[in-house]
This record gives structure tokens, sequence and C-alpha cells, in this order.
């Protein structure tokens, strides 16, 4: 009950005019920053620190807060619309998003993911004010070898986004664990596959082999394929509002991504990108609408737009209970706090409550706020596809440039991105998912580290795997998952013998 | 009595003159000043600090801050070094992490192509255990790590780091064989920290600014900090005091471009020795909780030399670097 009574109290805090006004620019900023790819909440935060260094604390922590949500708003946005997610976590709901686009509902597509990131977000922050003390116990005693688990169960489902053919789907996902290669070694300090290029020894950047793949892959792909066959956008076939059908397809998926999303972000080695994967993986499999997937499918973007703004929520969990930063952004919002001298830890829900509750509070309104902004702007965005296609693609091509010039001059950066555009255009030519690649290059590294890192505690002895309580049981999952379609198949056949 | 005016109103306007001269001078300094890493690091945070200051007790004219991250350091310092050349207009912060991640890296620029100018701020080392560890001190560690160096695991910060290093030292110090630490590297503060919270590893070591609210609210053990002497901030006696023969610091310092000129370089001191002793550089230090380091001119450059050596020397031990 207290954490009523104290939420109650930052609400006071958050109503304030000037927190209000603070909340609205922080959304605005972080939408505008999402949107771009390669600008993340992360930079814009750490841009604004030395900016926002004589305003009061509450103020600009909530406007941080702001910019973080928004950020994974608009990041949807254009994954939606123009196949580019502005940063990795957007990267499943750009799958179906875009087919749906394509296919005349991009309304009903951004509409889904608004509402379902404000549905996330909402049971998001209420978790986090009910549940951070507990979740965050939790989250500490998750060890390597449980983190290795969970990403074994990441591998098993993301089969899901492998498209029709496994032996395709396996050739895109090994592309992207080689490309996982590339880079300082975290655990000796050597570099592996750099070739002698420093730029390569920083391991390749997500966004710029997302933003190479999809989007660049896709304008080359078009332009390729304009002389044989015209593909007719229309951006608005049907209903731009979500119709009754949408809504039942919609509110599961929004719930179980949350489930996804909350948890996992809370952990501090989670991340954004695993939820949205896994909950792809679920929807494709639960739907009841198995032939959509692949043309559009709205619960495959219904869940995983829920799991990235629950996420969210979830890394606050640690950062303000333990003042463990778990994202880039979480950090910045670290070290926001000690520029006021404030440390967020064990200490800050005691020494300063305003201030937490505050924050959380304001993260309600920040949600509110991004829906009542974002809805009425649904048809103003999906007559961007009515542009002429020649002049759409040339400008999503300039955006993707500028977009990772923005986040890292380098002439490196560049060509990498060229390459994985052209990468990106021969695997659709000739068929194969690119989604596996991305995941690839996210779960591989993270698998690897956390394994080595499992085993050197342990000494070498792999039974570590199976004495921790928390990976046994994930592992058990991943094998279930993994036998339960060929057991399920049998069945069926068995069944339809029977009938 | 008009000679006697125009002779006051000559010495007047050539006191202003000369004044105007002066200030002009001093404010001209329109300084470039590189972060070699992202937004919101330890080194961008000094560098904006820097610019904070600088232009707001009119040392400098205009302050400019750029990013240019990437390998600790190692992609920073080549554009550096290769296209200010001569430019006493532009400095770069670095520290103790990119002396280890420009060896490690084998990286073909070196920071004795660089002008050293002035050591600024230090944050000492801690050395953690989980609050329920049945280790209590130094001493316990120590004897840990003699009887078998591998059954200790560390947690800390990238491999080849200060953390990595510090660790390497500590193991040197107690008797033990340096190569043979079981020392696990974490990508980022936090990550580290849960492993130590979590009770995965032995120990933990970070800067002490990592730890600090975790010490205090009792859930981890401070083991001590890498200073000489017990430091103001902390109620356990330094890991020196406490008979392990370890000093270290990770300190960031900034650097000018090469082939300046001697004119060059003392303008650049003398900005930076001003700045250091403001009232505005010194409330900053406090608010950002660094501790004060500063030291020019020859002193600086020697002491970088032999930084360079030790850690080659550490870096040699434990395998990171093939000589």
């Amino acid at each position: 009950m207290d954490a009523f009574v104290s939420l109650a109290h930052g609400l006071t805090v958050a109503i304030q005019p000037m927190n209000l006004l603070f909340a609205l620019i922080g959304v605005l900023l972080g939408t505008a920053v999402g949107v771009l790819p390669g600008i993340g909440p992360a930079l814009t935060v750490a841009l604004l620190l030395p900016i926002t260094f004589k305003l009061d604390p509450a103020g600009s922590i909530i406007m941080f807060a702001g910019i973080y949500y928004g950020g994974m708003y608009g990041g949807s946005t254009t994954a939606i619309l123009i196949n580019t997610p502005g940063e990795s976590a957007s990267m499943a709901t750009a799958l179906e998003g875009n087919l749906m686009a394509k296919a005349g509902r991009g309304g009903p597509a951004l509409a889904t993911a608004a509402i379902g990131s404000f549905v996330a977000g909402t049971i998001a922050t209420l978790g986090l004010s009910l549940l951070a003390p507990y979740l965050v116990d939790i989250a500490v005693s998750f060890g390597p070898e449980d983190y290795f688990a969970l990403m074994v169960v990441a591998f098993v489902t993301v089969s899901a986004t492998f498209g029709d053919s496994p032996v395709r789907g396996l050739t895109s996902l090994f592309i992207g664990l080689l490309l996982g290669l590339v880079g300082i070694d975290i655990l000796s300090g050597q570099s592996r596959l750099s070739f002698g290029v420093p730029e390569l020894y920083d391991n390749i950047e997500v966004t710029t082999l997302a933003v190479g793949l999809f989007a660049v892959g896709e304008a080359l792909y078009v332009a390729s394929r304009r002389h044989i066959h015209e593909e007719k956008l229309e951006p608005v076939r049907g209903s731009l509002w979500m119709t009754k059908e949408d809504w039942k397809r919609s509110w599961l998926p929004w719930l179980r991504g949350t489930a996804y999303g909350f948890p996992i972000g809370a952990l501090p080695a989670g991340g954004a990108e695993i939820p949205t994967f896994l909950s792809y993986a679920t929807e494709k499999r639960l739907t009841k609408h198995p032939e959509d997937f692949g043309k559009g499918a709205i619960e495959g973007v219904a869940g995983p737009e829920a799991a990235n703004n629950a996420a969210a929520a979830g890394t606050l969990v640690p950062l303000l209970t333990l003042g463990l930063p778990t994202s880039a952004t979480a950090a910045m919002m670290l070290a926001g706090f000690q520029q006021y001298g404030l440390n967020p830890g064990p200490l800050l829900f005691a020494d300063r409550p305003d201030l937490v509750w505050g924050l959380i509070a304001s993260l309600f309104i920040a949600n509110a706020m991004l829906l009542v902004l974002n809805l009425p702007l649904v048809g103003l965005w999906v007559r961007l596809l009515a542009i002429p296609q020649p002049w759409l693609y040339a400008g999503i091509l300039v955006f993707a440039t500028m977009g990772t010039i923005a986040a890292n001059p380098s002439p490196v950066e560049l060509i990498m991105l060229t390459v994985f555009g052209i990468l990106g255009f021969l695997m659709r030519r000739f068929d194969f998912p690119i989604a596996p690649v991305v995941v690839g290059l996210i779960l591989g590294p993270v698998a690897e580290s956390q394994l080595r890192r499992a085993l050197s505690i342990s000494l070498g002895d792999p039974m570590v795997l199976l004495q921790s309580p928390i990976s046994a049981t994930l592992l058990f999952i991943a094998l279930v998952a993994l036998i339960a379609p060929f057991v399920l198949k049998g069945l069926g056949r068995f069944k339809a013998v029977e009938d | 009595m008009s000679q006697y005016r125009k002779g006051l109103w000559r010495g007047a306007l050539a006191a202003a003159a000369v004044a105007g001269f002066v200030t002009s001078a001093a404010a001209q300094m329109e300084l470039k000043i590189m972060a070699p890493a992202a937004p919101g690091g330890g080194w961008d945070q000094t560098a904006r600090s820097m610019q904070q200051v600088l232009s707001q007790s009119g040392i400098a004219k205009s302050v400019q801050v750029t990013n240019v991250p990437g390998a600790g350091g190692s992609i920073g310092i080549a554009q550096f070094v290769n296209n200010s050349k001569g430019d006493g207009n532009q400095l770069m912060v670095m520290g103790y992490v990119m002396v280890g991640a420009l060896l490690t890296n084998k990286s073909p620029v070196t920071l004795d192509q660089t002008t050293p100018i002035a050591r600024l701020t230090t944050e000492y080392e801690a050395i953690v255990v989980p609050a329920n560890s049945p280790i209590k001190d130094a001493r316990e560690l120590a004897a840990a790590i003699k009887a078998d160096p591998a059954k200790v695991t560390w947690a800390g910060g990238s491999a080849g780091g200060v953390d990595h290093i510090a660790a390497a030292l500590f193991a040197k110090a107690a008797g033990a064989d340096p190569t043979k630490i079981n020392y696990i590297p974490f990508s980022g503060g936090g990550e580290a920290l849960a492993a130590i919270l979590g009770g995965k590893v032995t120990a933990g070591i970070s800067g002490y600014g990592e730890f600090e609210s975790q010490v205090k609210a009792g859930k981890l053990r401070l083991i001590g900090l890498t200073s000489a002497k017990k430091t103001a901030n902390v109620d356990v006696p330094s890991i020196k005091e406490q008979g392990i023969d370890l000093e270290i610091a990770n300190w960031r310092a900034v650097v000018a471009p090469p082939g300046i000129s001697a004119d060059q370089k003392k303008a650049l001191t003398d900005a930076m020795d001003r700045m250091a002793k403001s009232k505005e550089w010194q409330d900053l230090l406090k608010q950002k909780g660094w501790e004060d380091a500063y030291m020019s001119g020859d002193a600086f450059t020697k002491n970088l030399a032999d930084e360079q050596n030790r850690t080659k020397e550490v870096l040699t031990a434990v395998g990171l670097v093939k000589s």
C-alpha cells in the first residue's frame, strides 16, 4: 500500500506545470531522435547533459525519461513505414509492420504499435513501482550461466524469423554469428577478424547492419525490380483505424509482449532486443492466422512493440534500486543523476523519495502524452507512402546514410553500410531472410562471452550449466521448444488419421 | 595644462590599448577539445567539464568538444596526431586506459607522438567483496590468491584495462604468479557490479565511484583503495597501508598535437594552470567526485613515460602484449 501513497505523492510532483513541460519536451525530442536511425536516446541525453546542468534535478531527469520513452516510439514509426528500424529494438517490429504498411494497413500497424506501447509502458511502469525491490534480487542472482541458457532459449525460438526454409534461415543466422565475431574479444582483449582496421575493433554496430540490410538493401531491390514489375503501394486500404478484428488480435500479444519485456529488461544484461524476438516467435507460434505471417500480421507488430517499451521500463529497475545502468540510455541517465550529486542505489528511494516517485509518475504521464501525440499523426505518417517510389527510396537512402554518419562519423562506417546494403540486396534477390543476420549479430557475442565467463568462474566445469536452477530450467524450456513442434506434428498426423 | 592633459590622454589611450591587447590575447584562444570516446563516458565528461569552466571563466573565447569514439581511444589518437599537427589550439583528453589500449591494440600511433600538457584528475581503484564473503581485508585476499590464484575470481572492466592491470599487480604484490589470475572482464560497470552483488565472483575491482553507494548500503565490503594513504571518503586503510605493495590510479590528462612551438605549448599549459586553479574547476571536481591530481610541464611528461613503461611490463606479464 505504501507504494500507492508514494506514487500519489509522485504524481503531485509530476503534474507541476514546469515538470509537465519538461516531460513534453522530452517526449517530442525522443520521438524525433528515435525516428532517425543511428541517433538514439543515449546520444541525445549525453548532448543535453551539460545544458541541463543548471536546471532543477527533478525536471531534467523527468525530461530524460521522456526522451527514453519517446525514442522507443519513434523507432517503430520508421520501422513500420519505411522498413528502417531506428534502433535494434524495433527490428522485430519492421518484419511484419512494413509488410502491413505495404499492404495498405500502415494505419492499423502504427495504431497497434502506439497503443501497445502505451499499454505495455503503463503496466511495466506499474510493475516498476510495485515490484522493483523484489525483482532486483532475482535479477542480480542471474549469473553468466543463466544468461547463456536464456540465449539458448532465444536461439531456439528465433527460428520463427527464418521464413519458410530452415536451411536458408540457418545460413543467414551463421552470417550474423560470423559478423558478431569481428572486433576485440571482450574476454581476452585480442582482436578477431578485424584485419588491422581500427574501426572494426569495437565490433560491428547493430544499427549499421540493420539499416544496411533493411533500408539500403530494400531500396536497391526495389530499384532493380522497377522495370520488371512495378509494385504499387497503396497508402490506405480499408480502414485507417484499427478494426474490431484488429483489437481482438492485438490485446493478447500486447500483454504477452509486456510479460517478456519487463522482466528481461530488468536483468542487468537482458536488453530490449531479446524480448522482442521472443515475443515475435511466440506470436507466430500462437496465432490463429498463421497464413498472415510473412504478409503482414498485426500480432507480429503488437507483441514486439509492447515488449520493447516494457523493456525500457524494466531497465529502470536496476538503475533506480541498485544504480546499475543496463542500457546506454540508462547509463546516461545515471550520469544525469550524478551531475546533481545524487547516487541511484539502495539509498535513493529512502533519501529522495520525491525525486524517484516523481520520475515514476512522470513515466505514466510521458506515456499518455506519447499516445495523444502519436495517434492523430498516424494519418499523416501513412501519407508518406503516397510519395512516388523513386523519391521515397532516394529519401530513405539519404536518411539512412545521414543517421549512420551522425552516430559514427567515419568513412569505414559508410563503407560497411554500403556493403551490408549490397548483402541485403543479394539476400533478398536470392530469397534468404535477413532478420536472422541481425539476430545472430546481437545474440552471438552475448552467448559466447557469457558461456566463457561461466566456465571461467567454474574453473572449466560444464556442469555449472545444470547446477544453477535458473539455467537448468531455461535449458529445459529450450529443449521442449526444440522438440515440441516435431512431437505436435506427429500427434497432428495421428489425429488426422483417426479422423 | 593642455600639454599635460594631452599627455595624460595619450597615456590613458596606451594603457587602454595594452589592456585591450592582453585580454584579447587570452580570450582569443579558440580551443577544440577532442574526447576520443562516445558522449557520456569519463573522457567525454572531462572534456565537457573543461569546456564549461574554460568558457565561463573567460580563459578561452570559445571551446568546441568533438567526439571520436572507438577502440579505447586508438581511433581518436590516430586522427588527432595525423590531422592536427602543429595546431596550438587543440587538445585531446586521454587517460590511463588509453596507455593500455594502445599497447593491446598494437596501435601504430603512440602517445610519444603527442605533446603532453597536463594531468587533471585521478580516481583510485577499489577492491570489494560481497558482504557475506569470508574475506575481511587485503591480507586475507592476498593469502587466498597466494594459495591458488585461479580460485579467486575477479570481476572488472575490459581486458587489459586499468581494472585488469590493478588485479594483476595485486596478485604480484601478494606473491602469486600474475599470469595465473582468473580475471573475468565485463562490459560496462553495471554487469560486473551485478556479478559481484550476486556472489558469482570472489572479488570486484573498479573505480571507487562504481561501488560507493553499495558499500555505504552494506551490500559490499570494501577491502581497500589503491591509494598511497587512506583517503577521507572511506573508512578502510588503503591496500598499501595494509601491507600489500600496490599503488595505481586511473588518471585523466590532456595532450596537444605533435609539432607545436614552445610558445604554443606554453600558452596551452598556462591556460590549463589557470583552469586548474579556478574556483569553477574546484567546485566541479567536488560535484563530480573527482580527485584533483593536477600536474603539468616536465613533471607530467616524465610521469607519462613512467606509466607507459610500467603498463607495458604488466601487460606483457599477463600475456596481453607480446614483446
